[in-house]
């Protein structure tokens, strides 16, 4: 039993953390209709700029920068690239993310080669105990932040001009456009944002246990996809279910590998993916994303 | 179609004459590298043209191809091999003759294309294409633990190809004896299925399949049963996947789970991309620069500037070539959206004086 608190426990954690990431993604794709797949590269950006930093400026000031430089890099993909043909299919966008990803990858993970930066979070490996359960602190950590930051962002989507700006042009971007709603800027403001979340994730993705930003972090990080399509592509509600799913079913099915074994090793790599298509095979759009229905 | 097929000018048949006699002669003028590098290019043309059809013609996206790739080349494994020497543990296998083996994987690759297909059928475009990250996934580790017929984390033997008692192996002593009858065999199989799929695109399907892109309603409207088709679709695209993996398996003669990951997934994208999004003749030039572009890197690294040695810091030949394709991949779809396939039919055009009949549109 205290096995399954502690599993449910930082299996909620990760799921946060998941979340933010998945946030990202459905972000750009409500503002844009981009599925992004140069998101784990821009994550990749952010955190290994932050590990690089935190030597010579400590932990917070290097991932605020770290955050900036990834909020620039998606910005400057969204102004010199994507607005350029925003009116293509998304096909043909997300083919291009793709070829953004491997420009973008193959140079960080050059830049990475085999060496592990570590996050230099203040936390360390140092566990809280409550009663028989152990929890790592920085899985507490990433769960209050994450928390903070996605009720913060549920505020701000809700209550300020500029989420109100981001809701219209998702709703209906012309409209908003004649409504004086400038969807280029909030098209560069929707990638900017996603890739500062992605920062932030991706320290707390690299931070104990795990060791550090390795060449193999961006793939780690794709496992966010799962996590957005299962709540549905367009919905960031759904956004934050997908990721504690993900994050309790990678955490599970990593705890109880031994249980499992007859499934195979490395069932928690895989398990995300098989999650999404379960979810897929009963809900086309996802448990929140909207279903559209053409009548004719 | 016919009248188009009357419009076809002496100077492209001439052409066409000339590089099937290059080809067929090729053998006997080019090294055991070359012709190495050519029977990749040959396996991914292969695959690819299933590729461009789904994504080109039908405006469905798959990131999953090298599922199917990894179906085709496990499943000849397995069909045709499976013979046990005693003190030796081999992976099981129901040793059928590699000729049916090959047609076997092909259509196992089918087979796992239509279990797919309740997704296939009604994820559209985009969706479809996340949702295919998962097959790659779950095929890898599939790959990697089921043992007892993949070999694990070693991956397993091919067995050589072997026809009416005509073995493809080194058995003449001439040393690029087997590469030279692969070459005759790729050549074969690649210019069957880029017979059928000119069919399948030039057809009642093709059509089907590019209504079914430009509008849903208009197709659905016209008769083609939507969710169908899309599953049609992917199957077809699964089983050219599963032929050029058959064949791949052959040629590397050894397969291990790791050549079949997302990275081989994304390549495909590019060589379909780069070709020109629904065009067959695109899909296998695209596949002859991404499967050529690293070999031939590679081989001359010494020579280039710029490019460092496997194994020495700086920027290796791989690693170039990917820098080359994720730039080409931008640079098609933001200018040249025909790819490859598009350029040479504006050279073509331009030769000819007179407008061409229009490039296959790419998918939009």
């Amino acid at each position: 039993m205290n096995e399954f608190l502690e599993l449910t426990l930082s299996g909620l954690s990760l799921g946060t953390i998941y979340a933010l990431i998945a946030m990202g993604f459905v972000l750009v794709f409500k503002a844009t209709g981009v599925v992004n797949f140069a998101h784990g590269s821009i994550l990749l950006i952010g955190a290994y700029a932050a590990a690089r930093l935190q030597g010579d400026l400590g932990f917070w000031p290097a991932v605020a920068i770290g955050a900036a430089i990834a909020a620039l890099a998606a910005t400057l993909l969204d102004v010199l690239i994507m607005r350029r043909v925003r009116t293509s299919e998304p096909t043909t966008l997300a083919i291009l993310t793709l070829g953004i990803d491997i420009v973008l990858a193959t140079e960080l993970i050059r830049r990475i080669g085999s060496s592990i930066l570590t996050s230099g979070a203040p936390w360390g490996s140092e566990v809280v105990r409550i009663g028989n359960v152990v929890i790592p602190e920085a899985r507490i950590a990433a769960g209050i932040v994450a928390v903070i930051i996605i009720a913060a962002f549920g505020v701000a989507f809700r209550f300020t001009d500029w989420g109100v700006a981001m809701r219209a042009a998702a709703a209906d971007g012309r409209t908003a456009a004649l409504m004086g709603i400038r969807l280029n800027r909030v098209a560069a403001g929707a990638w900017a944002l996603a890739g500062a979340l992605a920062t932030i994730a991706g320290v707390f993705f690299t931070s104990f246990p795990s060791p550090g930003v390795d060449n193999a972090t961006g793939l780690s990080a794709l496992a966010a996809i799962p996590a957005a399509v299962i709540g549905g592509l367009d919905s960031l509600a759904g956004a934050l279910v997908g990721g504690i799913i993900i994050g309790l079913v990678a955490t599970y099915t990593a705890g109880y590998q031994g249980d499992l074994a007859f499934l195979g090793r490395g069932l928690s790599d895989v398990a995300p993916y098989t999650v999404m298509l379960i979810v897929l095979l009963f809900r086309p759009s996802g448990l929140f994303g909207e279903q559209k229905v053409t009548r004719v | 179609m016919s009248e188009r097929i009357r419009q076809i000018p002496v100077a492209g048949a001439l052409a066409a004459a000339a590089l099937a006699a290059v080809l067929l002669v090729a053998p006997l003028g080019l090294s055991g590298f070359w012709l190495q590098t050519g029977l990749f290019a040959m396996a991914g043309g292969i695959a690819a043209i299933g590729l461009t059809i789904l994504v080109g013609r039908a405006g469905q996206l798959s990131l999953g191809h090298a599922f199917f790739l990894a179906v085709g080349a496990y499943g000849y494994c397995y069909l045709a091999g499976g013979e046990q020497i005693p003190g030796v543990e081999a992976p099981a296998g129901l040793q059928l003759p590699p000729a049916v083996a090959l047609i076997g994987a092909t259509l196992l690759a089918g087979l796992a294309g239509a279990i797919f297909s309740p997704i296939a059928g009604r994820l559209q475009g985009i969706y479809l294409g996340i949702a295919s990250i998962g097959l790659v996934f779950l095929g890898q580790h599939i790959m990697f633990n089921a043992t007892g017929v993949t070999g694990g984390f070693n991956g397993r033997d091919a067995v050589d190809f072997s026809l009416f008692g005509l073995r493809f192996d080194d058995s003449s002593g001439t040393g690029s004896g087997e590469l030279t009858k692969l070459w005759y065999l790729g050549l074969f199989l690649l210019a069957v299925s880029a017979w059928v799929a000119h069919n399948l695109v030039a057809g009642r399907p093709g059509r089907a399949l590019e209504m079914l892109r430009d509008s849903e309603v208009a197709a659905a409207t016209m008769g083609v049963d939507v969710g169908r088709t899309r599953a049609t679709a992917f199957l077809v695209s699964s089983m050219f996947a599963g032929l050029g993996g058959a064949f791949l398996a052959i040629v590397y003669g050894r397969i291990v789970p790791e050549t079949f990951g997302f990275v081989l997934s994304i390549e495909f994208l590019v060589i379909v991309v780069l070709g020109g999004l629904g065009s067959v003749n695109g899909a296998i030039l695209g596949a002859i620069v991404v499967f050529g572009m690293p070999q031939v890197l590679s081989n001359y690294a010494d020579s280039l500037p710029l490019v460092a040695s496997p194994g020495q810091g700086g920027v290796g030949p791989t690693q170039l070539s990917r820098y080359l394709f994720g730039a080409a991949i931008i640079g098609v779809l933001l200018t040249a959206r025909g790819g490859l396939a598009g350029i040479g039919h504006h050279l073509r055009a331009r030769v000819n004086r007179r407008r061409a009949d229009p490039v296959p549109t790419p998918a939009p």
